[in-house]
């Protein structure tokens, strides 16, 4: 509620557009109930609200978690086998994966290697292949996951060591559509304003704009997986993003899906949704795949 | 970095289990169309007895001499495994055709948060649909 209104509540019913009050925008989007937004919040809602009456139900507090965790170190003899440790793991309420192996490695074997970082699905550093799936560590509940629990490295990476995997391809592709705003050519001097976006377009490339470059679709997509010139999810979706900001001129465009229209870009994708899937930032990347290939058809089939 | 483990495409043979809906969509539509082209072989060697028929040429079938064209078709209908291979034929065909269309669907990106129920939908009409045929495949042959 704003700070300046002084006047009791059936002010604020009959003038919903005070310009001061904080509330508004977000009556705006309240409003618009099938935005996508709106959706989005609606389903995170739900899934709260069933993730604690499922806590509710097999509270596993105060047991102990099983996991199996994947090890391999080239640099010591005899582990150079890979092989699978155990771990048992005191449960805490809300425990998550990455919780579960930073609590193995503090307490029983510090030898344990994985990458994290933020432990809030932000920096993306700790993407592992749990119970047979892509997961983001930090944002996998142990308490949802069959025991005991699995952790290897990511599928399709050569591995480093334990849950290190080697992520200089998966950079090395992401690079390579060219992942910031750029123009033909730089501003004139006296027209140096800032750009500004609409929020349609803005609204059109969020999703979009949410990866945070772990590499769990690319770890689970079967066409990388064999073709390793692929592009792959993410940089796909990344090219989408910067091919469908307005803000870039057509030029650019033009040269955005010429790189990803090539023999190892968009057309590899047979649209098996496993990107999709495993993507813990519910990106739709199949759907941006399927869009760029649509806007490399329309750029390259004039009829005029 | 000295050396680094490979784990290989090996692995990925036991993973089945853990593959979701766009997956064996997939599979199965490569299996389908394999099957279909594999069939496209056979149908036309069915057909080219048509060219020996044209030519006068005729084979026995049950005692009396019909053309060789007809002779073929109706001694390979007479035989029971032809006919479950029909049915079976029906059911690759109708699974390519459902999916072709959800493919289809997919490409112009149409309902795509709904791509798992479309797979299972089509799964499901094919079921039905080869189900519905065999009565009408299996007319009339003994085993």
């Amino acid at each position: 509620m704003s700070t300046q209104q002084q006047e009791p509540d059936t002010d604020a019913e009959t003038e919903p557009e005070e310009p001061e009050s904080q509330e508004v925008p977000a009556d705006q989007e309240m409003s618009g109930l099938a935005s996508p937004q709106q959706q989005r919040l609606q389903r995170k809602h739900d899934g709260m609200a069933e993730r604690e009456r499922e806590a509710a139900e097999d509270d596993l507090e105060g047991d102990s978690v099983h996991i199996k965790v994947f090890r391999y170190d080239p640099e010591v003899e005899g582990k150079q086998e890979p092989r699978f440790d155990d771990f048992h793991v005191p449960f805490e309420r809300g425990m998550t994966v990455l919780d579960a192996v930073i609590y193995a490695r503090d307490e029983f074997d510090s030898s344990l290697t994985f990458r994290h970082s933020c432990r809030q699905a932000i920096c993306g550093s700790d993407a592992f292949f749990v119970n047979g799936r892509q997961r983001l560590g930090c944002k996998t509940q142990i308490s949802e996951l069959d025991q005991p629990v699995r952790i290897e490295p990511l599928p399709h990476q050569e591995v480093v060591k334990d849950l290190v995997v080697d992520m200089d391809h998966f950079y090395d592709q992401m690079h390579a559509v060219e992942p910031y705003f750029q123009d033909e050519d730089t501003p004139d001097s006296a027209d140096l304003e800032e750009q500004r976006q609409s929020p349609e377009n803005r609204e059109k490339i969020k999703m979009s704009s949410r990866c945070i470059w772990c590499g769990a679709c690319m770890s689970s997509c079967n066409i990388a997986a064999g073709d390793n010139e692929y592009l792959g999810p993410a940089a796909i979706n990344k090219a989408y993003k910067f091919a469908m900001d307005d803000r870039e001129s057509e030029e650019i465009k033009e040269h955005r899906l010429r790189i990803v229209e090539q023999e190892h870009g968009v057309w590899r994708c047979q649209t098996q949704f496993s990107c999709t899937e495993v993507c813990p930032k519910d990106i739709p990347l199949t759907e941006h795949i399927q869009e760029l290939k649509r806007e490399a058809v329309k750029k390259n089939l004039k009829f005029w | 970095m000295s050396q680094s483990y490979n784990r290989g495409l090996i692995e990925d043979f036991g993973r089945w289990k853990e593959f979701s809906a766009g997956m064996w969509a997939w599979i199965f539509h490569k299996f389908t169309g394999w099957m279909l082209i594999g069939y496209l072989f056979t149908h036309i060697a069915v057909l080219s007895s048509a060219i020996a028929a044209a030519d006068g040429q005729t084979i026995m079938l049950e005692g009396e001499a019909v053309n060789a064209y007809t002779g073929t078709i109706q001694g390979l209908e007479s035989l029971f495994i032809i006919r479950v291979l029909e049915v079976g034929l029906l059911a690759v065909a109708v699974f390519h055709i459902l999916n072709g269309l959800r493919l289809l669907m997919v490409d112009l990106g149409i309902g795509l948060e709904a791509q798992d129920k479309s797979f299972y939908a089509s799964l499901i009409l094919t079921g039905v649909i080869t189900v519905a045929s065999v009565p009408t495949f299996m007319q009339g042959v003994g085993l």
